[in-house]
């Protein structure tokens, strides 16, 4: 010690304690920094949880909680899965305008990364259902037939039997599936969004919503067949009746009226 | 006050008294409800000129022709379109060749037939109105003497008064014949007997999933999920399929146990896996429209809805009773099994039904 004293003053001690500062703070960081950071290996993934939380904070904490617990706004996201997160966002339903009997669909507010972001940060929370891929949800090879006895038999009540929508009770309604993009489609089935029950892969096998969504596809698209003409908005009898008696018998009294109408006398008077 | 009302409400000249009392200059005249006649009658320009009459008979004719030609394209149409061959047409989009072409070249067709008689009627026909009065119905005297006379003849001769065997045996064979179109009524029966009380759910048989054909098992039931499950034995390749999957038909759905309101439905549970009927007991459509959130569900015909969570008691609409539950199990391989058939009719109330 009194060596080191007598020395305190020699013209290297500040370079020696310079360096001795700086091997100390290198250290302290080393040990004390927060350990994901240090793993080089998923440091991707834990930047979009990080990146995702942001965005959570402050898009979604308000109604579901500063960690996703949920409150009375707002359902809890814990193990809703990154699917539930994609479908919801990547169809503007989330973050919602205002309470009401349904979340309607409408302009999507976050672009594809963040969306994926948010996802990272839900999925992060708890184990839930996984965005699909590509080749899971792509109608590509699907059997449309079978999609469409399975559509009928699990859907068509609620979607109406080319997908329309229809209404439910309350004010609350099945959307027309008319447009929604397959991933989307296959993530409603996977999660079950707001009033609709979900259909899990234990029920319903990965192949069986390719070919649902492979029948949508045959029925929604400007090549669909309608060997009936007019569909009429595919609607049933409602619309049907109604251009039958309005329009076809409108057209026969027309006709009627115009007949009589007409005198056949030479002299017209 | 009421009078001055009164006053205003008619125009003067249209009160005749009013028109004597005021010193008459107007005539009224004898019979103010005298048949007027018909107009005089006004020719048509077919009537007076020959060369419009014959005009007109061609566009008749040529109507006529035009649905001959119709009926000819319509088959031609049959023969010649494939039945799977779908073509577009604007405004109507891609729609079957043979429907459209039916139904363009019959409506030709009749279209046709009828504006040519429409044509041919107004133009050509005879257009003058007159009036026929009516006569007495009844025959004259004479002729009523006569039908008498040959009836009492035809009874005396036919021996119909005397022969009695012939009479009595003729009355009990014209009795008797109608009893052949009472008797085959019968094949309207046989009455359903206890069918609708009985679906094909018995102790022991399997959950099958509709969607796979796959026995089901309690794990693969999440909770939010409706899975449709059918009896096991029961293949779509069977007779009588549809007669029993109308109703064996069940909805599987899972609710937490704490979340069942209704202890007899939570008994029948399975760890909250509740199995109802999906025949609505109303008029016994296909109800699935589940609500996830509520567990209710409703029914797409008449609006009736039930509440899953609550013994499926009916909570609107004109549904009389709740849905039917299954009590169900796992067996020994962990597969859903039932544990006896339905304890009530499934579908809709009947007479008979208590």
């Amino acid at each position: 010690m009194k060596k080191l004293s007598a020395r305190r003053r020699h013209p290297l001690a500040a370079l020696v304690v310079l360096l001795l500062a700086l091997a100390v703070t290198g250290g302290l960081y080393a040990a004390l920094a927060p350990a994901p950071k240090a793993q080089a290996d998923d440091s991707a993934q834990s930047l979009a949880i990080e990146q995702g939380k942001k965005l959570y904070s402050v898009g979604c904490a308000s109604c579901h909680g500063t960690s996703g617990q949920g409150s009375s706004d707002g359902p809890s996201l814990v193990g809703v899965g990154s699917a539930a997160v994609d479908f919801q966002v990547g169809t503007g339903r989330m973050p919602a305008q205002q309470p009401g009997a349904q979340i309607p669909k409408k302009k999507v507010i976050y672009d594809q990364a963040e969306i994926d972001q948010l996802a990272a940060y839900i999925a992060s929370l708890g184990p839930g259902p996984a965005v699909p891929t590509k080749d899971q949800y792509s109608p590509t090879g699907a059997d449309a037939g079978k999609g469409g006895e399975l559509f009928r038999t699990n859907c068509a009540q609620c979607h109406n039997f080319v997908g329309k929508g229809g209404a439910l009770t309350n004010g609350k309604y099945a959307p027309t599936l008319q447009g929604v993009a397959p991933k989307h489609i296959y993530e409603a089935m996977l999660t079950g969004p707001q009033s609709m029950p979900s259909f899990p892969d234990s029920t319903m096998p990965q192949d069986t919503k390719a070919d649902i969504i492979a029948y949508l596809k045959e029925v929604d698209s400007s090549t669909s067949k309608n060997p009936g003409g007019l569909s009429l908005g595919s609607i049933g009898p409602v619309s049907e009746g109604l251009v039958a008696w309005v329009f076809g018998l409108g057209l026969l009294l027309g006709i009627a009226t115009w007949i009589a109408a007409r005198t056949t006398k030479a002299k017209k008077s | 006050m009421s009078e001055t009302g009164s006053h205003n409400d008619v125009p003067e000249q249209n009160l005749p008294s009013e028109h004597g009392a005021h010193g008459g200059d107007v005539a009224v005249p004898d019979d103010p409800f005298a048949n007027p006649g018909h107009p005089p009658h006004e020719f048509r320009r077919q009537d007076i000129d020959e060369r419009a009459a014959k005009h007109s008979e061609r566009v008749t004719a040529g109507l006529f022709g035009l649905s001959m030609l119709g009926t000819i394209a319509f088959i031609a149409c049959f023969v010649i379109f494939p039945v799977d061959k779908i073509v577009f047409i604007f405004p109507f989009g891609n729609v079957s060749a043979l429907n459209f072409s039916l139904g363009l070249t019959l409506a030709v067709a009749l279209i046709g037939i009828g504006a040519g008689a429409v044509h041919w009627a107004r133009t050509l026909m005879s257009d003058e109105e007159f009036s026929d009065d009516r006569h007495s119905a009844g025959a004259d005297d004479a002729l009523r003497e006569n039908v008498e006379q040959q009836w009492i003849q035809g009874a005396k001769e036919s021996g119909f008064g005397r022969r009695k065997l012939i009479r009595n045996t003729m009355f009990g064979a014209l009795t008797l014949v109608p009893l052949a179109g009472v008797v085959i009524l019968r094949d309207l029966g046989p009455l359903p007997e206890d069918k609708l009380r009985h679906t094909l759910w018995s102790k022991g048989k399997v959950l099958i999933n509709q969607n796979t054909n796959k026995p089901l098992r309690p794990e693969d039931v999440v909770v939010g999920s409706l899975t449709f499950a059918m009896p096991e034995g029961l293949e779509e390749s069977q007779e009588d399929f549809q007669e029993q999957i109308a109703k064996a038909a069940l909805m599987i759905i899972r609710i937490k146990p704490e979340d069942i309101k209704d202890k007899r439905e939570r008994d029948w549970a399975h760890q909250g896996i509740v199995a109802f009927s999906k025949i609505c007991t109303h008029v016994g459509c296909p109800i699935s429209l589940y609500e996830q959130q509520t567990h209710h569900v409703l029914c797409p015909c008449h609006q009736s809805t039930f509440d899953l969570a609550d013994g499926a008691r009916v909570i609107f609409g004109p549904a009389g009773h709740a849905l039917p539950q299954l009590r169900i199990s796992v067996n020994d391989e962990g597969n859903l099994v039932a544990l006896g058939d339905f304890e009530e009719p499934v579908g809709p109330a009947f007479w008979e039904r208590g």
